[in-house]
């Protein structure tokens, strides 16, 4: 199925997109990476989160729930794997596969296309991320941590503005209906 | 197979991922003190079943218990009744010796305060075979020195005399034989008159004046006029003082176990005995007077007066 096809929800009609072969591999690799390396060099950086961005990006494009928790599932997981016997495996896996879920549901549902409701959804989902891994880290790990503060409603806010940003460029990875 | 519904189906799946990524969680994680958490998961769901398979194992092995393993409970408890039996003989016999022991060890230690007067140490074998007469036979006879007219004596108190002798063994006739007594006085007043036996496991005092003043509970001693038993020895207490003409009626509990005699003294002269009772500590003439060897009044009455 290369070409784009159109979801009927009742009265709405929500296209689903493609993307070239490779291109949610590549940019996921090239997310983690990221998030790996970059830290380490600009510490600053670590405030965003792009496999995350990668998650809810085609989450809402593929709007296939199963797809898109399974690839926050893998993405969360490699995530966990590059962050160092300190995380647990499933740390970040729970948290995306979640957010992969509702990305796609929401997908499904809403027209996800416009800058404004990008830039909405990415703080929210941003939000529920951080709500999920605070959760797993309070009951599992047993380490009590502030459920939300101030840097994080400001890594929200950059993350959002950056996705929608990155979504934009992401837009070209689609093939053409 | 039970078909899921399609738009379940992702919902299932989400559910299956995030249970398998929570366990992998709990396989990572240790706790401090409790171990890693899939085992304090597993152990926490396992509890209840374990604890109720507890329960009703216990309840299944008590009834086995109570009810279907009675044949081996008898049998039990026949083995702890026939051991229980033989620990109850064995503690009697224990109790016996150790009793035993105990009057040997009084019998010696008064043979050892009294170094200086000879006597001999006898076990009882034998007592009379009816009510008719008081008397008992010990294991000590000629060959060790016994004589008739011996006294016998206890480390309580005065038993009775030695009125048959044979070569190993001796009869000895107890004061309260109805033939027995000894010359006695009382320790307050030293007042003196004979204490003989009835037949009854009491005795009575006799020819003591009804102006004389005698105490329920005072005690008597010997007198050393029956030529028998040396002076102060304890004869018993008064145990009942009745009016009479002339005499007063007196009964007297005897000092020494004349009921349960199992060992005894026989003095082989009639050296004087000190007791360390209260009595004889008491009377004014005092327990430690030595007896004059002269005596000679009332030669007879060892017997009955």
């Amino acid at each position: 199925m290369n070409e784009a096809y159109e979801l009927r929800t009742g009265e709405t009609h929500i296209e689903v997109h493609k993307f070239y072969p490779g291109a949610v591999v590549l940019v996921a690799a090239l997310a983690l990476v990221f998030q790996a390396t970059a830290p380490v060099y600009f510490p600053r950086l670590s405030i965003l989160d792009l496999p995350l961005l990668a998650t809810i990006y085609f989450g809402l494009s593929r709007r296939n729930p199963s797809t898109g928790l399974l690839l926050g599932m893998v993405i969360g997981l490699a995530q966990d794997a590059l962050s160092g016997p300190t995380v647990p495996l499933g740390f970040y896996g729970i948290g995306k596969t979640v957010i992969g879920y509702l990305a796609s549901s929401i997908g499904a549902r809403l027209d996800t296309e416009h800058p404004a409701a990008r830039f909405a959804l990415i703080f929210s989902f941003f939000v529920v991320h951080q709500a999920v891994l605070m959760l797993t880290r309070r009951v599992l790990l047993a380490q009590p941590e502030a459920w939300f503060n101030v840097h994080l409603a400001i890594a929200a806010g950059v993350n959002a503005l950056l996705g929608t940003m990155l979504f934009l460029v992401l837009d070209r990875l689609r093939r053409n209906s | 197979m039970v078909a899921i519904p399609s738009k379940h189906k992702s919902l299932t799946l989400l559910a299956g991922v995030l249970i398998a990524q929570l366990l992998l969680l709990a396989v990572q994680i240790k706790r401090d003190s409790r171990g890693r958490l899939i085992r304090v998961w597993a152990v926490s769901a396992a509890y209840p079943f374990e604890r109720s398979g507890a329960w009703g194992f216990g309840q299944i092995r008590g009834v086995w218990t109570h009810y279907f393993a009675l044949q081996s409970t008898e049998r039990e408890n026949e083995a702890l009744r026939i051991e229980n039996d033989s620990l109850k003989l064995t503690i009697s016999q224990l109790e016996s010796k150790a009793a035993e022991a105990d009057r040997l060890a009084a019998l010696l230690n008064f043979k050892q305060t009294h170094e200086k007067v000879p006597m001999v140490g006898a076990r009882v074998i034998a007592a009379s075979a009816g009510m008719a007469s008081r008397t008992i036979e010990i294991d000590r006879g000629e060959q060790d020195g016994v004589r008739r007219n011996m006294a016998v004596i206890t480390p309580d108190g005065a038993v009775g005399k030695v009125i048959e002798v044979y070569g190993k063994t001796s009869q000895v006739l107890l004061l309260t034989d109805k033939d027995g007594g000894a010359g006695a006085m009382l320790v307050d007043t030293r007042t003196q008159g004979p204490v003989g036996g009835t037949g009854e496991p009491t005795m009575q005092m006799k020819y003591v004046a009804t102006e004389e003043n005698v105490t329920v509970g005072e005690k008597i001693v010997t007198s050393g006029m029956d030529k028998i038993f040396p002076r102060d020895i304890p004869i018993g207490t008064v145990m009942e003082v009745k009016p009479g003409n002339p005499f007063k009626q007196i009964r007297v509990r005897p000092a020494a176990k004349l009921d349960r005699l199992e060992t005894v003294i026989v003095l082989l002269s009639q050296e004087p005995v000190e007791f360390k009772s209260e009595a004889a500590q008491s009377g004014p003439g005092g327990a430690t007077s030595p007896a004059p060897n002269t005596q000679n009044t009332a030669p007879a009455a060892a017997e009955k007066p």
